[in-house]
């Protein structure tokens, strides 16, 4: 809370830094919250962790196989995972009435939306990329293609964090919140799973990633303009 | 604009309206749908590669339409409900989902049943059946999220929001699934392919496709009345309605 203080602490009306030095504070201050309660987060790392390994216990040892659906196995484990972590992105904040004092400050909502996406992101996703090469090599797969999925997963863990967000606003404070938040959200997903997935293929298969890499940045783009501001509104509307 | 126009968004007014309209409108689907699968059955000829099985388009294609439609007019009302803040908007939107979700299931199903015959497969990762599960999962999740949400204002809004973010991405999914078909050639089926259709078909699908409007367009208008009664139930209008009927 003393981060958030700081904000506030400098109220100067032009100076026009002040928008990002809020964003920055948003994002700070969830993530040094996560990096003090590691329970939290570590837990849907190791659900991503022992999701993916599952599959190889299931579909048996041969390499082929597993490397033909390492990729798809890997993203959606991922989907998976960040649908984990998601329902506690607002949760904590509204229950101890924090979320609120956020929406009442002169910063536009869309603030607060897109930085506690951002850390989300920053909780979630990147500790994924650093896990996903490990993963990569149990299903055998060359390191181009390992390459090419750990950059499909930095361009597309961004897109389930901002659309995860959108899905977190509106089922916040629900009964069985996490069920339905997986029944809103990953249909959304599907494009990005595609193209992610996809692009680890075309580098397996020979045919090439940057145009599913481009359609994924596309996307992104998209979504990074849109989420945070539906996001926002479903905010207000869960919280009047 | 006219004052009638706004006559009739409020709820009140509205529900007299619906009631006018919907028993014409029901009927209307009836006579259409008679006539339609007159034609289909007996009329149009059996197709010369397919075979009898191709009669189930008078009811499949009518059906994926009409689940694509009734989602954008659900769009159409999220967007005005949330932009001029009327009530009957939100009331219309609840109104459709089920009819579309309905439509949806009724469009994968029948699909089901031609492709067995057609391609010897229920179900083929096609990005046209692809995309219309993932139609009919929309829907699921926005009916899910209205029956999770108590607070009447809270859940009109956010199912709306949820129906405006799936707007934009519908087509987004259509076109990914689409290309992650084509890079897979898992099933090389192409439905744009197909061979013209005789224009008896034609005429028989396009009375059915009638015959699902009018059908929705009546389901919508007498589930609307019912959501309009249940949530004006404390104003005055209602009690003397209840009072009448009673």
């Amino acid at each position: 809370m003393t981060a958030m203080a700081s904000a506030y602490d400098t109220p100067s009306a032009d100076d026009s830094f002040a928008p990002m030095r809020f964003l920055g504070t948003v994002i700070r201050r969830d993530v040094l919250l996560a990096a003090r309660r590691r329970g939290d987060w570590l837990t849907s790392q190791f659900f991503f962790v022992m999701v993916v390994s599952m599959f190889p216990l299931g579909i048996g040892p041969e390499p082929e196989i597993l490397r033909m659906i390492g990729p798809g196995v890997v993203w959606v484990a991922a989907l998976l995972a960040s649908l984990l972590s998601l329902p506690r992105l607002f949760a904590e904040d509204f229950r101890d009435g924090s979320l609120e004092q956020m929406l009442l400050s002169p910063e536009p909502t869309v603030l607060v939306t897109l930085g506690k996406a951002l850390a989300h992101w920053c909780i979630y996703g990147i500790p994924l990329l650093i896990i996903t090469p490990v993963l990569g090599i149990q299903f055998s797969l060359p390191a181009e293609a390992i390459g090419v999925l750990v950059l499909s997963l930095l361009i597309g863990t961004p897109i389930l964090s901002l659309l995860g967000s959108v899905g977190a606003a509106l089922t916040l404070g629900l009964r069985g919140g996490g069920v339905l938040l997986t029944l809103l959200i990953l249909p959304l997903y599907v494009p990005a799973l595609i193209f992610g997935a996809g692009a680890v293929d075309g580098a397996l298969s020979g045919v090439g990633y940057s145009a599913h890499l481009s359609l994924l940045a596309a996307f992104l783009v998209l979504t990074l303009m849109v989420a945070p501001w539906v996001a926002a509104a479903a905010l207000r509307v869960s919280l009047e | 604009m006219s004052i009638a126009w706004f006559k009739y968004s409020s709820p009140m007014t509205f529900y007299g309206l619906a009631g006018h309209l919907a028993p014409w409108f029901g009927w209307g689907a009836a006579i259409l749908a008679v006539i339609g699968l007159y034609i289909g059955f007996f009329v149009a000829p059996t197709d010369f590669q397919q075979g009898e099985a191709y009669r189930v388009i008078f009811i499949h294609v009518p059906a994926a339409w009409m689940s694509m439609f009734i989602y954008l007019v659900m769009a159409f009302w999220s967007a005005v409900g949330l932009a001029w803040n009327t009530r009957l908007s939100f009331m219309m939107a609840r109104a459709l989902a089920p009819t579309g979700a309905l439509f949806a299931f009724l469009s994968l199903w029948t699909g089901a049943f031609w492709g067995k015959p057609m391609w010897g497969a229920w179900w083929v990762w096609d990005a046209r059946l692809t995309s219309a599960l993932i139609l009919f999962f929309l829907y699921v999740g926005i009916m899910a999220l209205w029956a999770a949400i108590d607070d009447r204002r809270r859940g009109d809004r956010a199912g709306a929001l949820l129906i405006l973010v799936g707007a934009i991405n519908v087509p987004i999914i259509y076109f990914s699934v689409k290309w992650w078909n084509t890079l897979h050639q898992g099933a090389s089926i192409s439905l744009t392919k197909a061979p013209s259709m005789a224009s008896i078909m034609l005429t028989g699908m396009l009375i059915m496709a009638f015959a699902a409007w009018f059908y929705s367009i009546a389901v919508a208008l007498v589930r609307v009345r019912g959501i309009i009664l249940e949530r004006e139930r404390q104003t005055e209008w209602v009690k003397v309605l209840l009072e009448q009927r009673s």
